[in-house]
């Protein structure tokens, strides 16, 4: 834990030198008690993410180790009442094997059978968190989800940003005509409503992890690429980039070695934003079924599988879905507040 | 204004033009064979060419996207794959049902975040705004659908006050009787996100010259707020309102799936579902042109609001 906390989401550690822009930023972070704390439930949930990647933990989510909706631990079994409702048969059974057209087989199957051993494994009565309708342990499967929707969000977020970044830096910089097709790519995208745009791409693209990774970062790179590009018009101008032109730096270089490391700070805020909306997306596509694969689980399944177990009374899996996305986006947030409030005093109060 | 008019509208064929063409290519190179879609799971090679065919998917490239953008231009997109319906009539028949719903909400929403973001406003920087807004960040960090299943399950099947869930020929029923409980749960959901928002508008508007101007000549806070911050932060919400309201045709989707609401934007997820190409196609330019327009008339309605905004 303490690794992380030494290096906050990849900020260089402070140089000896005079203060930097980053090490600025460090220092006000580590003032913002709230940003600490919520950097430090990031960090626990990022290696949980980690844990469960390397299979260390929830490697077994599959594994139906408790009854079907065994419920969690405190509330103590559920009553076995309704399981004996159908009162066994009396009486002789009647021979049917004069009648039977399968009858003269029994005996064969029968031997088929005793050839596999069906090994009767213990089930749980009660788990620390219950269990689902097919007696999988719904902790281990929040853990699970964990790592797939922070997983998308994370991947989604750093394709949107890549490809803002990109768009944006050239269409702040050269302006003009290519200014001009990145403005119309720009137009064209933000005038489809966003959850239609997402529609359109998840009927083209099938499911599963990289389809939705894909869908989110191809329609959700606007916001970024506006920000990015206003950035850029504003510091291509400025005497630090001229003075390079001066002395003969490329226009690549200009872009990418002079001003991007100045507006570096916009693009972290701008990704740290977009983790928590699209793992908020990816949770909502999952439930509909236009997310993540059925063989695998994500916060978005969780609640999918628990709005029919809830009409049950079985509400352990919606609440443990619940609670791990509340806490996880709930910090991210704060983290990101603090984070943009570190990285851009100017902005501090504002939301 | 008619010049602006013109010139405006002129500036919105270039874009539509890029949406039909995002359009036409996204599914023309990123999704299946239409004919496979339509033929089913039996069909034999001899019927994929025959609907090839009948499709005009032989032809060349240029010549399918003009039967596309004829299509866009005459409004006839033909049926839907999947039912048979003509998608015009498709629409026509959905709309009603999406706006039963989605115009209380953005009505309810817009007239409830006001006054609660004034008031957030008026006690600023105070303990109670300061725990108000961290309760947001919280609500807003539970997810939508947690709201509407717990929601659902509460008011609708334990204490019984609402239906599950339902839907009938008549507005009225609908509006009083099935339409409630999906409005209320949005409105909630959408309450927290908005206060925040409009709580930043009135904030920025508080720092400025003519609210110290007020405050000099003796205006009681309460004057302030209600008659210079809020008329001029009207700006921005109406932007917001505007922003939002090509939204209403789509519906909130979410809520229609849940609550089996027979809309437009169910309808458009259970295409997504079927692989329904034409219903998809047309929706998402439709709305885009929707989109155009409504933005076009929220720089009108600047200049209807505040006389110093110049058009140009």
């Amino acid at each position: 834990m303490s690794a992380v906390l030494e290096n906050p989401v990849g900020v260089p550690t402070p140089a000896t030198r005079s203060d930097g822009v980053w090490s600025a930023a460090a220092r006000r972070f580590r003032g913002d008690r709230v940003g600490v704390i919520a950097l430090l439930i990031v960090a626990a949930f990022l290696m949980l993410v980690l844990a469960a990647g390397a299979g260390v933990v929830a490697r077994n989510w599959q594994s139906e180790i408790g009854v079907p909706n065994a419920p969690p631990t405190f509330m103590g079994a559920a009553a076995k009442a309704e399981q004996e409702a159908i009162a066994q048969p009396k009486g002789p059974n009647v021979d049917l094997s004069a009648v039977d057209p399968l009858a003269p087989r029994y005996k064969e199957w029968a031997e088929r059978a005793a050839q596999f051993k069906t090994a009767e494994h213990a089930r749980a009565d009660t788990l620390p968190f219950g269990a689902d309708r097919l007696g999988r342990d719904v902790l281990a499967k929040a853990i699970k989800g964990a790592e797939i929707s922070i997983l998308v969000g994370v991947s989604a977020a750093l394709l949107a940003t890549f490809i803002g970044t990109v768009l944006g830096s050239f269409g702040g910089f050269f302006g003009g005509r290519v200014g001009d097709v990145l403005e119309w790519i720009y137009n064209v995208f933000t005038s489809i409503p966003s959850i239609l745009l997402i529609f359109a791409f998840a009927a083209v693209t099938g499911r599963g992890v990289g389809s939705v990774v894909l869908i989110l970062g191809l329609t959700g790179w606007t916001g970024i690429y506006r920000l990015v590009r206003a950035e850029f018009m504003k510091h291509s101008v400025r005497e630090y980039v001229r003075s390079a032109e001066a002395i003969g730096a490329s226009s690549m270089s200009r872009m990418f070695r002079h001003i991007l490391p100045n507006v570096s700070h916009v693009v972290l805020v701008q990704l740290s934003i977009h983790v928590v909306s699209f793992i908020k997306a990816e949770v909502i596509l999952s439930y509909l079924g236009l997310g993540v694969s059925v063989d695998q689980v994500s916060w978005g399944t969780m609640l999918a599988e628990a709005q029919s177990e809830l009409i049950l009374g079985h509400w352990w899996q919606l609440a443990a879905a619940t609670v791990f996305m509340a806490v996880f986006v709930t910090a991210f947030s704060l983290m990101t507040d603090a984070l943009r409030d570190a990285l851009d005093p100017k902005l501090r109060g504002a939301e | 204004m008619a010049a602006y008019l013109i010139r405006r509208l002129w500036q919105m064929i270039p874009t539509l033009a890029g949406v039909v063409l995002l359009v036409f290519f996204l599914f023309k190179y990123f999704g299946s064979d239409p004919a496979e879609i339509l033929g089913g799971l039996n069909a034999t090679p001899e019927t994929i060419d025959a609907i090839r065919e009948q499709l005009g998917l032989n032809k060349p490239v240029w010549e399918q996207l003009w039967i596309f953008v004829k299509q866009i231009l005459t409004f006839d997109w033909g049926r839907s794959w999947a039912t048979n319906e003509s998608v015009s009539h498709l629409f026509a028949s959905r709309l009603p049902a999406t706006l039963t719903v989605m115009v209380p909400i953005l009505l309810l929403q817009v007239l409830l975040a006001i006054p609660f973001a004034l008031a957030v406003a008026y006690v600023r920087g105070s303990l109670t705004d300061r725990s108000i807004m961290v309760l947001t960040t919280v609500a807003l960090s539970i997810s939508f659908l947690v709201y509407v299943i717990v929601g659902q399950y509460l008011l609708a099947f334990q204490f019984g006050w609402f239906p599950v869930q339902g839907w009938t020929d008549s507005f009225w029923t609908n509006l009083v009787r099935y339409a409630p409980l999906p409005v209320l749960l949005a409105v909630l959901v959408s309450l927290s996100p908005q206060t925040r928002l409009y709580r930043t508008f009135f904030l920025d508007e508080i720092g400025q010259d003519y609210v110290r101007t007020a405050r000099a000549k003796g205006l009681t806070e309460r004057a302030i707020l209600l008659k210079h911050v809020l008329r001029n932060a009207m700006i921005p919400i109406l932007t917001n309102v505007a922003v939002e309201l090509p939204g209403i045709f789509v519906g909130s989707f979410l809520i229609e799936v849940f609550f089996s609401i027979p809309g437009i934007g169910r309808e458009v997820f259970l295409a997504v579902n079927r692989g329904d190409y034409p219903v998809i196609q047309a929706v998402t330019i439709y709305l885009a042109v929707i989109t155009m327009v409504i933005n076009l008339l929220t720089d009108v309605m600047y200049k209807l609001v505040d006389p110093r905004v110049v058009l140009k």
